[in-house]
């Protein structure tokens, strides 16, 4: 264990950047889960498919490729990203398309007699989202966006196999330089767990903010 | 660059062993997985405090650190230990164990999502527990578990990558074994992608006729 903490530097080092890594790459994710989600209620046929074909490519394939194919494919197409752009890009594009899915279910299980009212009003569909539906799904979003969230955190994982020194590359640089096995994969295991667990916390909390601000507007109303 | 038909034809033989070993590894992986979130589920369900709340920990830990980690553990410190698995064996029990977790989440919200009453009408009809179980909630249970666990099995199908990370070669080191030897990426890594899209669109296809035939039908009892 003493070895161990020898390392703690480069332990820091992985967690931070795994820490960048995962928000850097949900903020990406959300943005594109409300882009692409939004679109598939599109009247434009070709915003639909287009939007369908993303969802279908980059949850059909396994992220591992598609990290892969940025950072070796498309550099032969004079598109070179340095390791960690690729890594956010990939995890956040894969990510992306299961938020999508969040926010389009999310949408649609708003009731119906809210779409009507809110056409009733004579809204233009813009206000339509922004009033009246968003507003409604999100609380229904976030539990689900919290589960991907921890997806999200295990997925930059796999991006220590395209060369950025996350947590798990900085393990197996451990395990090369100590030749200790047990020690350096337990300490990142654990550090994933404390991560992970601050991410299920910080949900459950806005969970609640949400529910609050729920519970307020029913009491008010009654 | 050109793409080269060439490479494709060399290739195709060899990815069609690799994608063998991957869709082994899958089915082998889901089977541990569908049996070991079973007794997961059972043990969480535990009437022994101690039991359900330490096999919740441990399952949360498994679930919320990244799968590529758990195979470096199990590739890397077991043999420390005298356990010594080859890569596939290896690569299979993570996948099982990693997705027991998930698994068991199923099993527990099938078996808690049968209502109270049923459980009292077959203690009402003198039911023992075999038979509440055989005739009166696992039929009812069942049904609404098998298409999340069947999008599992496609979930891990597309998590077999990363066992090429502990030199498992499946479908995707096929791929980077050709790559790094030929110093061609454009072919194997978009062959790969094709292969993966192939398998997992249809397969997502079929688990949502799945899910639309397992509906819960509004049987008026609940």
């Amino acid at each position: 264990m003493e070895e161990i903490l020898e390392y703690s530097p480069l332990l820091i080092k992985g967690t931070i950047t795994t820490i960048e890594l995962t928000l850097a790459s949900a903020v990406l994710a959300v943005i594109i889960s409300f882009v692409v989600g939004l679109s598939r209620f599109s009247r434009l046929r070709f915003v639909r498919a287009a939007a369908i074909v993303y969802l279908e490519f980059f949850r059909g394939t396994s992220a591992i490729v598609q990290m892969f194919f940025m950072f070796y494919v498309l550099p032969l197409f004079g598109v070179t990203f340095p390791p960690l752009l690729a890594g956010i890009l990939a995890c956040g594009l894969n990510l992306g398309s299961y938020g999508s899915e969040v926010v389009r279910s999310a949408v649609e299980s708003v009731g119906r007699g809210q779409h009507e009212a809110a056409q009733a009003l004579n809204y233009s569909i813009y206000q339509r989202f922004r009033y009246v539906l968003i507003p409604q799904a999100v609380p229904v979003m976030i539990p689900t966006f919290g589960n991907l969230l921890i997806e999200l955190l295990k997925l930059t994982a796999v991006a220590s196999l395209i060369t950025i020194s996350d947590l798990t590359f900085m393990s197996q640089i451990i395990r090369v330089q100590t030749a200790l096995t047990l020690e350096p994969f337990l300490v990142i295991l654990v550090i994933y767990f404390i991560i992970s667990s601050v991410l299920v916390w910080f949900t459950k909390w806005i969970e609640r903010k949400f529910a609050a601000g729920r519970h307020t507007i029913t009491s008010k109303g009654a | 660059m050109d793409w080269s038909w060439a490479v494709v034809y060399e290739l195709l033989p060899k990815m069609w062993e690799g994608l063998i070993v991957t869709v082994q590894a899958t089915f082998v992986g889901a089977l541990l997985a569908y049996v070991l979130g079973l007794l997961l589920a059972l043990l969480k369900m535990s009437k022994s405090w101690i039991v359900a709340k330490t096999s919740y920990w441990i399952s949360e830990f498994v679930r919320r650190t990244p799968l590529l980690v758990q195979l470096y553990f199990l590739f890397y410190v077991l043999p420390d230990f005298g356990i010594f698995l080859s890569p596939f064996v290896a690569g299979v029990i993570g996948l099982g164990i990693h997705f027991s977790t998930y698994t068991s989440e199923v099993y527990r919200a099938g078996i808690e999502n049968v209502p109270a009453g049923q459980w009292e009408a077959s203690r009402a009809l003198n039911y023992n527990a075999y038979q509440t179980m055989s005739y009166v909630i696992l039929p009812q249970a069942i049904p609404p578990m098998i298409p999340p666990l069947a999008n599992y099995l496609i979930t891990m199908f597309k998590e077999t990558p990363l066992l090429s990370a502990i030199t498992v070669v499946e479908l995707f080191n096929v791929a980077t074994i050709f790559s790094n030897s030929n110093y061609k990426y454009l072919e194997p890594m978009t062959l790969v992608g094709v292969f993966f899209l192939i398998v997992s669109v249809p397969a997502a296809y079929a688990a949502m006729k799945l899910e639309q035939h397992f509906k819960p039908k509004d049987t008026g009892f609940s």
